[in-house]
């Protein structure tokens, strides 16, 4: 009987093909717009990628990772004298324009690494090599630069120069490095080089990263840095929730996101529990029929339930492909930002399963409210 | 004399249904409508008894009560010896899958499934195998005539085909009663006689009863006794081409 109940199901094509349509659409929705959120969630927190330490710190008023409040250069040797501490190092972390040869300008992320141990170096090289940072003037840019850059006409290699602040900055090695949350290339010197780049100030010290010594806790630093009047220290795990955090409690992002995402809830459950319900009200007289002729309520419902989920489990497969080609679409274009784990998965298979649930009671309900008498009607 | 003794062989054989005192009503207070008043009745196997009478007499209800597809308000229900007024939910359900056939005036053929599987829709609901059912079904499509249309879809049938594949499915698990709801009703005059041919042929069995409602005149000629029904209850009982011969 449950066969002939999915034949029931495919064979009434048009409402088939609604339940359907609903449902991946539904899928997709959620998925797709969860992912650009996660993707988004991602790019925010780029830099702890970009620059791996275990331990961030920063002044006390720092909120996130993409927040600098400059701090004297003082503070790297009161870290360096925590116990526990292996080694700590500065950091100039900031967003500075860059005027290209043809006189147009691309803000920039500039880094400056500490130039004796180049700590928090670019993760991979594609040209060059990082250590001739060391030269006059060099600097080393990432892919989203030279594609920023050709955007503007000017191919940028190794050996290149364009300026920033006025001073000649020199190409002499590219790197791949995760696109930041607002999208501008990061481009790495010491951090000399990086302070006599950006606008004088009298604090101009953005963090220290440090490192614990080994058999010493990340934590057990992280809680004696904190002591230092005006100072905080994140481990970058708690850096990067920190940073997340942020931007879903204090940005739009979230509200944006998830009205999109309770839309395509919505809509999932209109169309697929509207639908759901007409082609369970259309076959009610042969339900009932069926009841007539010794089917029980059980086996009605098994029948009703297994067209619910079949169709259910179809729109969600389909959904969550579709969402997978936009993501590898997406993935290779670079925009918008996508990453599909595994909780938005399960979420949007409970949300489908939810739907299908909702769908199937409602119809169900008519089934076994419906009198096996009404066949003689 | 040959008419005692037909009478005296009918007295007996089995009691297939009895009834005393049945009343249904529907709504309540000032929209309360009695549809049945006090029905007796009693239909013996090897006869096919037809239930007439006016539009809204009860017929309806009447058949709905003696095949437990709806509960009497009063009264004993008795089915081969099966009290179904206090046959619970499930073992009634049960019963019905095992004792009953349903012929019905809209056939009530699944659309999307093919003829074959619609006529094994009983026998698969007892729990028998696919490959079973179908085996059976098919043998009994084959006795009404579609053996060659085994995978056809109802739609693709006349009304009097599908009326035929209803009859499979409603012998296929070899009921002991056969409820038939204006069979003929959709269908036109030469193709409901030759239904009710097949029905008296292939349904009217000594271990088996068969109890139609009908309006339709033309197929009185095929009942063994027709009971008439008349503002909810039982009126009268004709013998066999009385009634015919009263009104047509």
């Amino acid at each position: 009987m449950l066969r002939l109940a999915l034949k029931m199901l495919y064979g009434d094509v048009a409402k088939f093909v609604m339940l359907l349509g609903g449902l991946t659409f539904c899928a997709l929705l959620m998925t797709q717009q969860s992912g650009v959120f996660c993707g988004l969630m991602l790019w925010t927190t780029s830099t702890l990628r970009n620059i791996k330490v275990p331990i961030w710190v920063c002044d006390a008023k720092v909120e996130q990772i993409n927040e600098v409040v400059p701090m004297r250069d003082i503070e790297v040797n009161r870290v360096r004298s925590i116990e526990g501490v292996d080694w700590a190092v500065p950091l100039y972390w900031g967003i500075i324009q860059a005027r290209l040869r043809d006189g147009s300008f691309q803000p920039v992320q500039l880094t400056g690494l500490d130039s004796a141990t180049m700590v928090g170096r670019p993760v991979k090289m594609t040209a060059g090599n990082v250590e001739d940072l060391r030269l006059p003037n060099a600097v080393v840019v990432d892919q989203i630069a030279i594609k920023k850059f050709k955007r503007k006409g000017i191919d940028l290699r190794v050996g290149d120069t364009f300026e920033i602040n006025d001073k000649e900055a020199r190409v002499v090695g590219i790197c791949y490095a995760e696109q930041s949350f607002l999208g501008q290339p990061y481009i790495y010197t010491t951090y000399e080089r990086a302070l006599e780049y950006a606008p004088p100030q009298r604090k101009q010290l953005s963090f220290v990263l440090v490192k614990p010594k080994d058999g010493v806790r990340e934590g057990d630093v992280v809680q004696r840095i904190r002591k230092i009047p005006g100072l905080t220290a994140f481990t970058d795990e708690e850096f990067n929730d920190r940073t997340i955090d942020w931007y879903i409690k204090y940005t739009g992002i979230p509200i944006s996101f998830g009205t999109v995402v309770l839309l395509g809830a919505l809509v999932g459950i209109a169309i697929a529990g509207q639908t759901f319900y007409l082609f369970v009200h259309e076959n009610v007289r042969h339900l009932a029929a069926l009841k007539a002729m010794g089917a029980g309520n059980t086996l009605l419902a098994e029948m009703v339930f297994l067209q619910a989920f079949t169709v259910g489990s179809m729109g969600y497969g389909l959904g969550v492909g579709l969402t997978s080609i936009f993501g590898n679409i997406f993935l290779k274009v670079g925009e918008p930002p996508f990453f599909l784990p595994w909780q938005v998965l399960a979420f949007a298979g409970a949300i489908i399963v939810f739907i299908c649930l909702f769908s199937a009671t409602i119809g169900l309900l008519k089934v076994i409210r419906a009198e096996p008498a009404i066949v003689f009607r | 004399m040959s008419v005692a003794r037909s009478e005296s062989s009918a007295a007996d054989r089995e009691l297939a249904v009895r009834t005393r005192g049945v009343t249904k009503t529907f709504g309540r207070g000032d929209n309360a409508v009695r549809a049945l008043k006090g029905v007796d009745f009693e239909a013996r196997c090897g006869e096919m008894i037809m239930i007439v009478g006016p539009s809204g007499c009860g017929k309806t209800t009447f058949l709905s009560v003696i095949c437990g597809t709806m509960k009497a308000d009063e009264g004993s229900v008795d089915v081969f010896g099966t009290d179904l007024v206090h046959l619970g939910g499930g073992k009634l359900t049960d019963f019905r899958g095992r004792n009953v056939g349903f012929i019905f005036q809209q056939f009530n053929l699944i659309p999307t499934w093919n003829i074959l599987e619609n006529a094994s829709i009983p026998l698969l609901l007892q729990g028998q195998s696919r490959r079973k059912a179908q085996d059976a079904a098919a043998k009994l499509l084959t006795e009404v005539g579609l053996g060659s249309r085994l995978g056809a879809h109802p739609r693709e049938l006349s009304g009097g085909q599908q009326q035929r594949v209803a009859i499979a499915r409603a012998l296929v698990h070899e009921p002991r009663l056969l409820i038939c709801d204006e069979p003929t009703a959709a269908l036109d005059s030469v193709t409901g006689h030759k239904v009710l041919e097949l029905l008296k042929a292939s349904a009217c069995r000594e271990d088996r009863c068969v109890i139609v409602v009908t309006h339709d005149s033309r197929i009185f000629s095929f009942a063994d006794r027709i009971a008439e029904m008349d503002d909810g209850i039982v009126k009268k009982i004709h013998g066999p081409g009385q009634y015919t011969a009263q009104y047509v």
